[in-house]
């Protein structure tokens, strides 16, 4: 005998499990004995980390003042970073031409903002003027010519040279990356030798042997009379140096890409290059966002191994400062400073990284 | 008969394919392939698995390479020169199993693609071209959506949609309803079907008897990388000359 069901079920709302904060709560926080003991451990433990934390740089720490002995609280002494400040950012910079530099940061963020942001419809004109303009502009005005005063690489520091440091090394890398890992795969057996030689070569040493090569031993590869600068020696080494990591991050999402994405695109005429430019890269860099994102937060603070070459990175700046007898013993608040200041940064790259793969993805929602 | 005589006789021919062998490092996948496709012809490729069908019709718009005899398209023989690769590539439209769609762009950036970059046609009337070819396999409202949001059905007619608008004058069809659930393959076949009625030349490796009876000109049965036999499909199923053939045809018509 058949059974047949005749009338259809009516349509019901989502059963109510977690009914507010204290539903939430007592499901995820104390659904049993274990559950709470570890949430009050663990609630006792980050609170007093946070609370010595927040009390040694907010509110037993002493802003105001000029000296250290202006430094009457138990706190952190951030005077010493505010006096020294001018030299923390720009490091041996001429105070007077300082704002040089922060014309290249507004310029700078702006292109940042309208190329990664979605303020723009097309980003081909912000991209252009980030890409190819403000490179030029910002060499011009933190170098010096056309009727600027001169200043040399040496005079550069702080935080200002780290963040030159880094982007530069970045705006290299990603692109470098991405031919060394093409040529890996490439089918013509010289480019693809060239490109794994290059890149295992690279990657095999620490990063301070290739700055000190990069430092000592480019130059006497160069023919008599050519002089390199000791930051473009320095960023030339990092540039190389990242590129070997970003070639393999490239080259493992190249190979997350089916096989099937580039027939179908030769089999509708696109070439090897239109193929790749369309098709198979954006996916591939698409996967590798948080891999690639890894390996320049990496880079960014690997910036502070330029100190081995006498570069005055933010770092080595602040640290120096501990060693003024004026301001002996702040060597807790200038690492404190420092981190601080890294961990901006990285957070905000790790952030952006978040946002983009959430708007890239285009997934298998149905 | 000399090379020479043999090209005159089917100057007309979309296909031909002329003492052509293929090997997988030692392993001979083809062996003495020899085909020749009329323009506006329907052929059908069966076949055990494993038996060159893919093969064959890969080497056809070059995805594999072959390394003896001759391949003619549209007049144009394949040879390692990549001018002639891209020339025929743009006449020749390909459907996969697996759909190969482009996952991150819309269904109608898929369509257009090609067209823009290869054809260099201007975008506004790349999009109607699109439009026009969505509408025909019926899914003009999917347009925007991208292809992981669409069934299987739906995104193999995308898929044949995105050849169509390259205006290609011949299709492969590489099973292109072995990775569908049983109510998706009509939806694809009769898109096929309207297009065979079109008089587009098409060769399709399929297991759809059903299809190979309804548009078929001809049947072709490969075995163990040689063509074993062609035939028009009433003789083909209902009086098989080879032993082979008929083991294949009992055991896939036991199946069904
Ligand atoms: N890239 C490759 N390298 C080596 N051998 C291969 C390769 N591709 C296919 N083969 C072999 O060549 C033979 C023919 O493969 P092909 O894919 O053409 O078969 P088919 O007739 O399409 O089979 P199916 O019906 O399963 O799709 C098979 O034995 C397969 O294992
Ligand atoms: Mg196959």
């Amino acid at each position: 005998m058949a059974i047949v069901k005749t009338e259809r079920h009516p349509e019901m709302p989502p059963p109510v499990t977690q009914t507010g904060v204290i539903g939430w709560l007592r499901q995820n926080l104390f659904s049993n004995w274990l559950s709470s003991v570890l949430t009050i451990v663990a609630i006792y433990i980050a609170w007093q980390a946070m609370s010595s934390l927040i009390s040694y740089s907010f509110i037993n720490a002493n802003f105001v003042g000029a000296t250290k002995e202006d430094c009457t609280g138990t706190g952190a002494c951030w005077v010493f970073i505010k006096a020294r400040f001018g030299q923390n950012m720009y490091g041996f910079y001429p105070e007077d031409e300082r704002w040089r530099v922060n014309i290249g940061y507004v310029l700078g963020a702006v292109g940042l903002f309208l190329v990664l942001s979605d303020t723009m419809k097309s980003k081909k004109l912000p991209a252009i003027f980030l890409f190819v303009i403000y490179p030029v502009i910002c060499f011009v005005l933190f170098s010096g010519s056309f009727g600027l005063e001169v200043v040399e690489t040496s005079e550069w520091g702080g935080l200002f040279l780290t963040l030159v440091l880094a982007s530069v090394s970045i705006f290299v890398a990603l692109p470098l990356g991405i031919v060394l890992a093409l040529g890996r795969r490439s089918e013509m057996p010289v480019v693809r030798m060239i490109c794994v030689g290059f890149i295992e070569l690279v990657r095999g040493v620490p990063l301070i042997s290739v700055l000190f090569m990069a430092s000592v031993m480019l130059p006497l590869f160069m023919p008599e009379g050519v002089h390199f600068d000791k930051l473009v020696r320095a960023l030339v080494g990092m540039s190389l140096f990242s590129a070997a990591y970003m070639a393999e991050v490239v080259r493992g999402g190249l190979q997350a890409i089916p096989k099937g994405q580039m027939e179908a695109a030769n089999s509708l005429g696109l070439g090897y290059w239109q193929s790749m430019g369309l098709i198979i890269l954006p996916q591939a860099l698409k996967i590798s966002i948080p891999a690639i994102v890894n390996t320049f937060i990496g880079l960014f603070k690997d910036t502070t191994l330029v100190s081995i070459v006498g570069l005055l990175d933010l770092l080595s700046v602040v640290k120096a400062g501990t060693t003024d007898k004026n301001w002996l013993g702040l060597a807790t608040e200038a690492y404190v400073f420092v981190a601080a200041m890294f961990w901006v940064f990285c957070f905000g790259m790790s952030r952006y990284s978040i946002w983009l793969e959430n708007k890239l993805h285009t997934g298998h929602k149905r | 008969m000399s090379e020479a005589a043999m090209k005159q006789a089917d100057s007309n021919a979309a296909i031909q394919l002329v003492g052509m062998h293929k090997w997988y490092g030692d392993f001979h996948v083809l062996r003495d392939i020899n085909l020749t496709v009329e323009r506006g012809e329907r052929i059908v490729v069966c076949g055990p698995s494993g038996s060159g069908k893919s093969t064959m019709i890969r080497c056809i718009n070059r995805l594999e390479e072959h390394q003896q005899g001759q391949i003619i398209v549209d007049g144009i023989e394949l040879t390692n020169d990549v001018k002639k690769i891209d020339e025929i590539r743009r006449e020749v439209g390909m459907v996969f199993q697996h759909f190969n769609l482009f996952p991150h762009l819309t269904v109608l950036e898929n369509c257009t693609l090609a067209p823009i970059w290869v054809r260099k046609i201007p975008k506004e009337e790349a999009i109607a071209t699109a439009m026009k070819y969505l509408e025909r396999v019926k899914i003009p409202e999917q347009a925007n959506k991208y292809p992981g949001q669409l069934s299987g059905g739906q995104q193999q007619r995308v898929a044949i949609a995105r050849s169509l608008c390259m205006n290609p004058r011949i299709m492969l069809f590489d099973e292109p309803t072995s990775a569908l659930d049983p109510e998706m393959i009509s939806e694809v076949l009769d898109t096929m079907i309207s297009l065979a009625e079109e008089g587009m030349t098409m060769i399709v490796v399929t297991h759809e008897m059903g299809f190979a009876k309804t548009v078929a000109d001809r049947v072709i049965f490969m075995d163990a990388g040689e063509i074993i036999e062609q035939a028009p499909p009433e003789e083909f199923f209902d009086n098989p000359q080879s032993e082979r053939t008929k083991l294949f045809l009992s055991q896939i018509l036991h199946n069904a």
